[in-house]
């Protein structure tokens, strides 16, 4: 059945660019993570405010730039809201109860977009220029391909300086690290968690522009899918860091992309269990993640 | 005194499933079709109870477990001549085995226990964050196979046909049997232990409780209530695999946490609770009146005030409105 798969260049580009958009939103999931040990459900749902922003961008005919910015305005100040009205008041409960907290707040903005804009949606147009392909080396890559995995690597490097060069990265990272010791050196929560709250939403609405290129018809369950998958492919790489969360994101996004590319559809309709046949695999030989280091602690009796 | 003493722990989640059946036989035909409809909400809550509530572990998954309830009792029970037409492309097997009711109630509950069983044994090693993701692929693989996999079902067709045998009293007896083996299972020493080890699980193992084990137990328990509450729904009403899928795994899950979930009661509670809500604004959706005013929401707003209703729950009361607890007749000192 395997031996059918026609893998070409086309496969690994749309692989690679699926992989990066997920990436994304892995770091996106995974930084709040660091910071408030909060799965964040709802990550979503901002990417289809956003989406839905920029729907509204090309209804009025505002220039690109404007709907860039009002995409980017609409995700930030719902990410703020979110982190304001459900994310402190919920923080040092227990996981399960934040998660399932923010499986809520999916639903609630998922049934807002469904009250206010119909089951239907409305579409986003302002990219699909950027489908038209380029020619690079004898392949046709379409331009939103690469234009994806160059912002991709850019907002993950400039993620690194971030981190690594500025003084609230460091407060993240050490608030990742251990959360109690970093405020008791000094480290202010707010800042810190409302630094990771307004990263991983500028993310949400670079993923927002990315995906109405491809899939311009924005729904309230737009992002819904990827979101679920994401998840799966960021405690597949392991939640605890940034890079393994990213590595889990990219791999699990160019998976689903060479494959829902190569695949005959009668077997690529089944897709989405071969994808969690192999996460329950995965997180069943190493269930703290596959890119970590290490065993989790299991308390000794 | 003791044995009397454990007793409201049962009576008061069935005096309600009780009254709720009463209520509906006094309502007319219309509105009968809602408490029928949270009577098998409240079997598929129970059911989640008995697993999340007495091991603490979050899943996701459950629904799986209803879906393919409703599927082996749906098609075990659709008309012989009427097979070919809905679903052509079914297994002989199945397109010549029929069944009456009350049997495709047992065979979808053990259809559940198994499929709980098999994913149970790999799964049930895993806890917090990595089971909640592995249960969600379970929902996942099952909503994909069942969406397309024609020869155990109608694929993404509604699955007509069925008969419509799970009127109140169905849907009542039901929603008792959940609650009385729920009840037993939490009673029993099983179920203690299990209760043990989600409350310390160190301290638990170390009085050589395996965790693996009993919660396995529980598992397997709590997919067979769910796949009987499948085969419940699927008599109500003409399911498609949409909805058994997220829709219903958020709104049983809010049920369960906005009513308690380390509670019997709660899970009943919440499920009543959250139903009436629901029935209440979905009937809005399509205008009422109520006290004298006119009552006309636009569609859509049940989900939103359910969301929001859950959220707020989580935040202001994170252990829901039963507090997690039984009732209980207070002691008496002496």
């Amino acid at each position: 059945m395997l031996a059918t798969i026609q893998i070409t260049w086309q496969n690994l580009s749309d692989g690679v660019a699926l992989g990066g958009l997920y990436a994304l939103m892995a770091i996106g999931i995974g930084l709040v993570f660091g910071v408030l040990r909060l799965v964040n459900f709802a990550y979503g749902q901002l990417v289809m405010a956003g989406a839905f922003a920029l729907a509204f961008g090309s209804q009025w005919g505002l220039p690109r730039w404007v709907s860039v910015l009002f995409c980017f305005g609409v995700v930030l100040a719902l990410s703020v809201l979110m982190d304001r009205l459900v994310f402190r008041p919920l923080r040092g409960k227990s996981p399960a109860v934040m998660l399932v907290a923010t499986f809520a707040v999916a639903y609630l903005l998922q049934s807002i977009a469904l009250l206010w804009f119909g089951p239907l949606g409305k579409s986003a147009t302002q990219f699909a220029t950027l489908n038209a392909p380029w020619t690079i080396g004898g392949v046709l890559i379409r331009q939103v391909t690469v234009i994806t995995v160059v912002v991709t690597v850019v907002c993950l490097l400039a993620l690194r300086l971030l981190l690594d060069h500025t003084s609230v990265g460091l407060h993240m990272r050490a608030a990742s690290l251990d959360f109690a010791t970093a405020r008791l050196l000094g480290v202010r929560a707010n800042r810190v968690i409302g630094g990771a709250v307004i990263v991983s939403g500028v993310f949400a609405a670079i993923v927002a522009i990315f995906l109405t290129v491809t899939n311009p018809q924005v729904t309230p369950d737009f992002a819904l899918h990827d979101t679920i998958v994401v998840l799966a492919g960021v405690v597949l790489g392991g939640l605890n860091r940034p890079l393994p969360a990213t590595l889990g994101g990219f791999a699990i996004g160019f998976m689903s992309g060479v494959l829902g590319g190569a695949l005959p559809t009668n077997q690529s309709q089944y897709l989405p269990a071969f994808v969690f046949t192999a996460v329950i695999l995965v997180l069943l030989v190493r269930p703290n993640g596959l890119f970590t280091r290490g065993r989790g602690a299991v308390e000794r009796v | 005194m003791r044995r009397l003493g454990s007793l409201p722990v049962l009576l008061a989640p069935a005096v309600l499933i009780l009254v709720t059946a009463l209520l509906a036989t006094q309502a007319s035909v219309s509105t009968e079709s809602y408490f029928v409809d949270t009577l098998v909400k409240v079997t598929i809550v129970v059911a989640l109870y008995a697993f999340i509530g007495n091991s603490g572990v979050l899943s996701f998954g459950h629904i799986s477990f209803v879906a393919l309830g409703a599927w082996t009792a749906g098609v075990l029970t659709v008309p012989a001549s009427e097979k070919p037409a809905i679903m052509p492309g079914l297994f002989h097997v199945l397109r010549t085995t029929n069944v009456g009711n009350v049997p495709s109630l047992l065979l979808a509950a053990v259809a559940g226990a198994v499929f709980a069983l098999v994913v149970g044994l790999p799964l049930m090693r895993l806890s917090g964050l990595a089971a909640g993701i592995a249960t969600f692929a379970v929902l996942e693989i099952t909503h994909n196979v069942l969406s397309y996999y024609e020869k155990i079902g109608p694929g993404v067709n509604a699955f007509s046909s069925v008969p419509e045998t799970t009127g109140v009293w169905q849907a009542a007896i039901g929603a008792l049997i959940a609650t009385v083996v729920a009840f037993a299972y939490q009673r029993s020493r099983m179920g203690r232990q299990l209760r043990a080890a989600r409350e310390d699980p160190a301290a638990a193992s170390a009085a050589g409780i395996s965790i693996y084990r009993q919660r396995l137990v529980a598992f397997v328990l709590s997919g067979a209530l769910a796949g009987f509450a499948g085969g419940l729904y699927i008599h109500l009403l003409p399911l498609t695999n949409n909805t058994v899928y997220l829709d219903l795994t958020f709104l049983t899950l809010a049920m369960l946490v906005v009513g308690g979930v380390t509670s019997l009661l709660g899970a009943v509670v919440g499920a009543l609770a959250v139903s009436a809500l629901d029935s209440f604004l979905s009937a809005a959706e399509n205008g009422v009146t109520i006290a004298g005013g006119h009552l006309d929401l636009p569609a859509g707003t049940g989900l939103v005030v359910v969301g929001a209703l859950m959220a707020l729950v989580l935040i202001v009361r994170p252990s829901g409105l039963t507090g997690g607890r039984e009732l209980r007749i207070p002691r008496r000192r002496s």
